[in-house]
This record gives C-alpha cells, structure tokens and sequence, in this order.
C-alpha cells in the first residue's frame, strides 16, 4: 500500500478548471435554442379550497407561450407516499403549494403573466404544530390516502419504531439517568446554485431533461413512470447533469417544479427551463425539518451505559419526501453510538400545513447526535464522569455489533477522541465556568455505502483510447465535492496511467452505468470500489497485450538495427521476463518487467501497445475496455428496522471552545477541532474541505440558522435574515484526519461527505454548558436563549 | 427608451444600447454572454454577482447599468492572461481546493483580486473582510483564505 503512486496524494481539482475562469455551464448556462422559461405560480394559504382559477388575461399577454393549471394536466399523483399532485386543482395544503405555471419567452414576460392569474380561495382552518397535529381532533392535512382511502390521523404511517434489549428493566437497574427534551430547527439546505431544470421532447416525444439531481437513474426513473402515467408510454429519457451549485440534500427527491417544466415542454413542444430565484429557494423547497426528541438515558456506577431511550416527533410538512425517511439515520447514533445495550426508539412523522421536507447533507444524523450527545454530557455529569472520559469508556470498538446490527469494522474513534481532547486543551479548560468552556460531541455514520434500495450498487466503466486517454463512465455525480479527482486518482493507481490521462464522464444516464445516487456518503467508497476493480480489469487486459506485443516490437526494433548496421551485436534477450502478464506491472504509463522494471529493451511506454493492439491488421484487433457494477455487501433494514446497512461506519468527535458574552448572550467559537476517521484520505486537501465546509454548516447549525415560519409562510426568505457564516465570522478550525485503512475500502477509503456535520452543534451546546452552566437544547443557540436560560437560572 | 453607454469590459472598449432598468449583471449575462458572473441571489446579499468597476469589487445585480458609463469594468472572463494562462488567483484556488461546487467562484476571485491589487500584502484580516460579503455554502472559507494567501505569495515573487 505505501507503494501508491497517486491515491493518498493532494492533486488538484484540473478537470475543474472551468470553475476558475467563469466557463463552467451551471443550470443557468445550459440553454437550448427556442428555449422559454417557466415560473410557478403558489398558493396565497397554508390551507384552503381553491374556488376558481381564471388564466385568460395571462394567456393574452404577448410573449406567453402556456399557461397551465392542474385542469390542464392529467390529475396524477407524485411522491414519495403519492400524496401530491403536480399542479393542484382543488385544496392547497401549504404556502408553497403549486397552482399554476407559466412558459413565455422570457422570465421576466412569465413573471408578469402569474400576476395576472386570478385565483380565488376559500381559507380553510390550517394546524402548524406537529403536537397540535397529533391530537385525535385534529383538522386532517388530508382526507385521504393516495389511493383515495380516508385517512383518520395527521400521522404519517411509517412504522418508525425500534427495540433491542430490555429498556425497563435496564432503567431500574440503572446508576444514574438523565432524561432531556431537545428540538431542532428548521434548516434551509442553501445550495449557492438555485435550482432549476431544462425539459425539452424531441419530435418523438422523446424526453432530454438536464437536472441537477445526485441521482440521475432514480430521477429517470420517477420521471417514466410519471409519463407513463400521464399516457406517455415507451418514451426514452435521458437524464443529464449541468454543473451543479450545491447539492446537500436538495437533488435527491424529484422536485414538483421538475414535473412542471416537464408539462410545460410537453404542451409548448419547446425546450423549457425553469430556475428558482433565493426567495423562491427559501419559500418552495422542502427544506430539512424540525424534530423534537425526548431522550433518556442511564449508566451503571462505573459509568457503563446501560440503556437509551428515543422519542422523536418529526414536522413532515404538507407532503412527504425523504424528510419522512431521515429516522432511517436517527437511528446510527441512536442506537448504535457508543456500546448501549438496550435501545429504544420510536419517531413519528406528522403532516402539518407548514412546508414539506426532504433530505439535508447528514440525513437524520445531525438531529439525533444533538440529542444524543447533549444527553451524554448531561449523564456524565450525573455520574460525576468527566465527559471525554465517559465517552471513552463507553466507546466503539472494532468487531462491535450495535443492537441495530451494524458490524463495526475498523474504529478509531479513541484517536479521534484523544486527538480532539489534545488540541482543545480539555483538560485544562474543562470545567472552568467562567464564561469560557470546552465541550465535546462524537459521531457514528455510514462510510461504505448505505442500502435505502433494493440496490445500493455503482457501475464504472473504463475505456482506454488509442492515444492513451482513459475515459472513465458512470452513473455518478459532482456536486462541488470533488468527486472526479478523487476517482481519477483511484483510476490512475489502479490502471497504471496518471491522473491526467483520465476523463471523467458523470452525470448522463445514456452514457454511465447504473448507479444508486451521489449520496449517503457512498460515492468514493462504492464508486470507488468499482473503479478499483474495473481499473485491474483494464490494467490486466493491457499486460495481456503487452505479453503479445512487447517482444514482437522487441524483435523487430534489433532486426532493424542490425539492417541500418551490420556490426550491430543483438543483445542476448531473456523473454521469460515477459512471458506472462503476472510478470509484468504498469505504473505511471510505463509497463515494465516486475523481476527488471529498468530493462532497457522490454520497459514500453504504454500508449505503443495501446496502438499495436488496435492496429494489427489481422481481424484480431483488441480495444481495452472494462466495466464492473459493484454493490457491496450491505443489508436492507428489516422490518425491525435491524440490519448491516453500510459496508463500514466512519467515526469522528468534535470539540469546541467557546466564549460567551454574559451582558449580550453571544456565543463565539474560539476554535473547532474535527477529528474523521476517514479509513484513508484519497485526496487530504480535498477530505479536509470536506471537513470543514461540514463543520461550518454544523456551526450555523449550532448557533445562527432557522428558517422561520410563522402560520406556515417562511419569513426570512433570504440571506439578510437567514443568518449563514461569513467570512468575517473567521471561526479557527482544525480539521484532524485518522487513518485506519478499511479493508473493505477502496485503498481503505471511507465516505466523509457528510460527517463533519454531524458532532459540531452538540459540541457547542456542551461547551457552552461548560461556560456558563445552562443547557440549550433548543438550536440555534442564539443570544435571546442564552440570555433568557441565564436569567431563568439566576432566578 | 434604450439608450447608449460606452464603458471598457476586459481591456476593450465597448459600446451599447441598453435599457436603463437593467442591472449591470443582466447586461454582461445576457447581452454579452459574460455568463461567468453569477446570479446566487439578485439583491446584494451573496457576492456571486461581483465584478471589479473602477478597481472596487461591486455587487453587480445591484449595480446600474448607466452608472457603467466610462468606467472599466472586469468579469472573471479577464482575469486570465488573454493566451489563456490561468491568473495566480485562479491557479491557487485550483491548487488549495479554493473551488468546490464552483458557484461563488467567480465573485470570491473578483474580490480578492480588487483586494490584492490594492494591497499586495494582505493580512488574514484583510482578506476574510474582502470576501465576507460573498456566502459559500460548500468550503468553510478555510481553503478560499488560504487560496488568496497562496496567490499573494506568488505575486510578490
Ligand atoms: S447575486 Fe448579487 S449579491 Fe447575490
Ligand atoms: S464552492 Fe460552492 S458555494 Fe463556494
């Protein structure tokens, strides 16, 4: 392994030029000729009858190419659980609730066409509360299910529930316990990038749909079966992917806009793109959602965890997404976060007229650890344990396996722990309560894929050209992570070329293998390790060739010598040397013999048997291409929501110094330490910006971002009042990289996309504890709160 | 009532017609295809938009398009050296991970370069406050801080 030539190193971000220079084509640039542009028109309520819709004077505006209602759609359900339609017809059940749409020549001549839909709304009584919500005389968010059946509750029925062990009994037997209600906010994902898409059918009905989806084979396939269902049967759809500005969550679900531009092409028989402005990324797209946990945990006099107990209350907005299957994750640190024997959790999903929610870079990770690992620091100090040290007792170790079922392969969580203690000065500092205090959170997540479906496989092919180019395909995506860096280098390792010989082709579903999505922090693991396998594939098929050719070109070069020189010597050559491709090795574009790699007349430069093996003239030319779909060996979550989901989990612990302001309530961050379990860092410049870009969205997390809704209407639908960091914020990070390879890895590579998130804001909470003696447990931590929680406590 | 304006983009002179409502963002996105400047929110508050007008990075989604008039206005579309050699602000994003989904790109570059031509030996102070007003989603700021640091460097030698 330390033989590696390129894995392990920081090459930079080349392919990613573009992105420097302003040539790079976002969903902005994407254009097609006769293209329009369509805007949506939302609902006014949070609830209510739609009366009538009048759409004639928009029609008439010069410019508009189509206006369209749910009367001019086929009345087919989408999502998740197909509790939507696309455009709504009858009830609108949230603020962004989609009612008409527009396609016209310009965005600007669209814009003022929704103007002039008249629509007219009967309110109707609307329940934001998920509490509220619960109670069995509740208004119904809705009536029925998807297939029309009445529905008696605002409870989602996803069956959200785990066990393992014995929690009653654990409970008595108990040392101590502590119990905690903590909530979470609403999060906007703030991708820099809005959204958007391009729709456009060829003369055949055909569908071409640039998207900015992380799963463009889910994408594809959510959008035929909603053509099927609208009488488009056999249609082709390609899925492409622009540059994209962000991701974090938003590209997983198929978007209702999505669907929309999609009629609008249909209906104009033109390219249409459709592209949110912020206010409109604040207020229609589902963001991360708020949850309540009530959390109870004990230890034993040693301080042994003994039991952990979860309750979880989830605001599902209007409609479901993936923000209903986020429990999936809750249930890592729930139960699998340090050894706990006994586990219970339950989580219920609630519709509500507040906005729906999806999915956020961490899943249900970041709500639950905030749970989790406030909770640990209040238990430790019940059982008067320092914090880090009853971490430390209570912590993973390789070969574990939680109560959930996940085998814990390699785990340094103890060098993350030690790591992060050491640079926080923890021993010094803790406990301190002079306004200044040092707390500390740990994570679990998956890093080795994670299988949400039936597949959770990532298809890679290679093909090495002529000249030497190794184009690499798959069904993958980029986001910004840096992705085609990462599996150029995994790809230059594993063949034997460099990582600028390799192209990177993601992103457009005619082209790349199938692929379970860029998500979960699976895309270096899993694509990585079918790049590693289709890379040995490609690499053994080049010594094949090699075995053919080398001492054919060999032979002919000293013929010709000695023609051009009849005193010339022919050297007396050993061709068992290269007999055989196990004999040989590629590194570096050079195949050379592994018993002589200096051999002067059999070391080749790689492009030479490329060429001879396409030009041989024969009828037996060779072209090198390889592909290989892996999919690891995980488990789906059986009905006791018990299985090894991932192939390997990443570990990681946060600490944080903090000082804060007793007269203003202000918290400052004086540093951050992140320390990842990362397996092996492909690239540690490029595993680093992922750590800190993570760990600053975790600090907004902790101390500055909440979308506000009041009766359902976001509020601060923009960046003067939806508070994320700056630069001025200038917040001292330390990103801390562990090395245990994992030998299930790709070069012992585990997933980090979204880990860094994940501890950050429950190891301010414990910190600012540590200051000044109160518990937030209602993020963000903002002045208001310290101030109020001070004065409650000083009575 | 359009009218005209002559202003210099990336060393040329240029002259137009405009509409005096437009912003200068939408002038050199849909009019001159300078689509390298980014629109991230359209009313000041995330730095995607910045070109440098005059020396001063400026939001141009806020900017006038009249107020353009005889003044010398840069995109990241001439930041480069005009053989397409890469200006050490760019290569040090590339080099640092400066640059992840790309989107502030453009408009962290046009800051920095309006800091770096003013002053060529900036603190870490000054550069944080020269690019506060552009929002990245994705870095953390830390690998963009040390991408002007980097480029700095490389231009005093
Ligand atoms: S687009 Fe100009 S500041 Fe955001
Ligand atoms: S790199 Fe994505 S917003 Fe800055």
């Amino acid at each position: 392994m330390d033989n590696l030539l390129h894995v392990g190193k920081n090459i930079p971000r080349t392919a990613e030029t573009d992105k420097v220079t302003g040539r790079a084509v976002y969903m902005d640039e994407y254009k097609r000729p006769g293209m329009l542009h369509g805007k949506i028109l939302y609902s006014r309520y949070a609830h209510a009858r739609i009366k009538s819709i009048n759409t004639e004077k928009a029609k008439n505006l010069p410019g508009v190419r189509a206006v369209i209602t749910g009367y001019d759609i086929p009345d087919v359900r989408v999502g998740f659980l197909g509790d939507q339609t696309v455009l709504k017809r009858d009830l609108v059940r949230q603020f962004r609730d989609e009612v008409a749409a527009v396609a016209a020549i310009t965005p600007e001549i669209a814009e003022e066409a929704l103007k002039l839909i008249e629509v007219e709304y009967e309110p109707l009584p609307a329940i934001f509360d998920p509490l509220e919500a619960m109670k069995p005389d509740a208004p119904l968010v809705h009536e029925t299910d998807a297939r029309g059946r009445p529905l008696r509750s605002n409870i989602l029925p996803l069956p959200w529930k785990f066990n393992a062990g014995d929690v009653e009994k654990a409970r008595q037997e108990s040392a101590y316990t502590a119990t905690d209600s903590v909530n979470t906010p609403w999060i906007n994902q703030c991708c820099m990038g809005t959204s958007g898409c391009v729709a456009e059918f060829d003369s055949n009905n055909n569908l071409m749909f640039c998207s900015q989806t992380n799963v463009i084979f889910g994408a594809k396939q959510r959008i035929q079966t909603y053509l099927l269902n609208i009488g488009l049967k056999g249609k082709k759809i390609r899925v492409i992917n622009p540059t994209v500005g962000g991701s974090f969550g938003t590209k997983l679900d198929t978007d209702i806009y999505e669907f929309i531009c999609i009629q609008l092409a249909l209906k104009t028989r033109k390219p249409v793109r459709i592209r949110f402005t912020r206010e409109e990324e604040f207020m229609a797209l589902p963001p991360r959602q708020t949850a309540r946990f009530t959390i109870e945990q004990g230890c034993d006099k040693n301080g042994l965890l003994t039991f952990r107990k979860v309750e979880a209350i989830l605001d599902n907005g209007a409609y479901t997404s993936w923000g209903a299957t986020t429990p999936s994750v809750m249930m890592l640190p729930i139960s699998s976060m340090y050894r706990v024997p006994n586990v219970s959790f339950q989580a219920t999903c609630v519709y509500t007229n507040n906005i729906y929610s999806q999915a956020m870079r961490g899943y249900g990770n970041p709500q639950a650890a905030f749970a989790v690992e406030t909770s640990m620091d209040h238990l430790a100090e019940t059982a008067g344990i320092d914090a880090a040290e009853f971490r430390m007792i209570n912590r993973n170790h390789p070969g574990d396996v939680t109560p959930m079922g996940l085998k814990i392969t390699t785990c340094p969580l103890e060098q993350c722990i030690t790591a992060v203690k050491e640079k926080i000065k923890w021993d010094e500092k803790r406990g301190k309560r002079n306004g200044r205090g040092v707390g500390m959170a740990s994570l679990i997540h998956v890093a080795g894929g994670a299988r949400v479906y039936l597949s959770d496989g990532t298809g890679i092919r290679i093909k090495v050209n002529e000249s030497g180019e190794v184009d690499v395909l798959s069904g993958s995506t980029d986001q910004g992570q840096g992705s085609p860096t990462v599996i150029a280098q995994i790809v230059a390792e594993a063949t034997g070329f460099k990582p600028e010989d390799v192209n990177i082709v993601f992103g457009d579903t005619a082209l790349g293998l199938w692929d379970a999505g860029t998500h979960a922090s699976r895309h270096t693991f899993v694509a990585g390790n079918a790049a590693v396998r289709a890379g040995e594939k490609v690499k053994q098929q080049i010594l094949e060739l090699a075995v053919q050719y080398i001492p054919k070109m060999v032979k002919r070069s000293l013929k010709q010598q000695k023609k051009k020189n009849p005193d010339f010597v022919e050297p007396e050559l050993d061709y068992t040397l290269i007999d055989s491709p196990e004999k040989l090795d590629l590194r570096n574009r050079m195949i050379f013999p592994k018993a002589a790699p200096d051999h002067p007349h059999f070391k080749t430069e790689v492009g030479k048997i490329l060429t001879s093996g396409l030009h041989v003239g024969t009828g037996e030319s060779k072209a090198v291409v390889a592909e290989v779909f892996w999919d690891p060996p995980t488990e789906m979550l059986n009905a006791e929501m018990k299985g090894n989901y991932s192939c390997t989990y990443a570990f990681g612990a946060a600490g944080v110094e903090v000082e804060v302001d007793r007269q203003t309530g202000e918290v400052k961050i004086l540093k951050l330490v992140s320390a990842h379990d990362v397996g092996r860092a492909i690239n540690p410049s490029l595993v680093k910006g992922q750590i800190y870009g993570a760990a600053y969205i975790g600090v907004g997390y902790g101390l500055t971002e909440r979308v506000q809704l009041v009766d359902g209407k976001v509020v601060n639908p923009n960046f003067r009042d939806y508070k994320i960091l700056t630069a001025n914020d200038a917040i001292p990070v330390e990103a801390v990289i562990i090395e245990d390879p994992d030998p299930a890895g790709p070069y012992g590579a585990k997933g980090i996309g979204e880990p860094g998130l994940v501890p950050t804001a429950p190891a301010i909470a414990n910190a600012v504890y540590d200051a000044i003696g109160v518990r937030i447990k209602d993020l963000p931590i903002t002045p208001e709160k310290v101030l109020a929680a001070l004065k409650a406590k000083e009575g | 009532m359009k009218k005209e304006i002559t202003f210099t983009l990336n060393n040329e002179k240029v002259v137009v017609e405009v509409d005096p409502g437009w912003t200068l963002l939408y002038l050199l996105r849909e009019v001159f295809e300078l689509t390298g400047t980014k629109e991230g929110c359209g009313v000041g508050e995330c730095g995607a938009c910045t070109v440098i007008v005059d020396g001063d990075a400026v939001s141009s989604c806020l900017y006038p398009v009249l107020e353009a008039e005889g003044k010398n206005v840069i995109t990241i579309e001439g930041v480069a050296a005009s053989d397409g050699t890469l200006h050490p602000l760019q290569q040090a994003f590339i080099d640092n991970n400066g640059v992840q989904c790309g989107y502030c790109t453009s408009g962290m570059i046009m800051s920095a370069k309006a800091l770096l031509e003013k002053k060529a030996v900036p603190t870490e102070e000054d550069i944080r406050t020269s690019i506060a007003g552009n929002i990245c989603r994705c870095t953390g700021y830390v690998q963009i801080v040390e991408s002007v640091q980097q480029a700095a460097e490389r231009m005093k030698k």
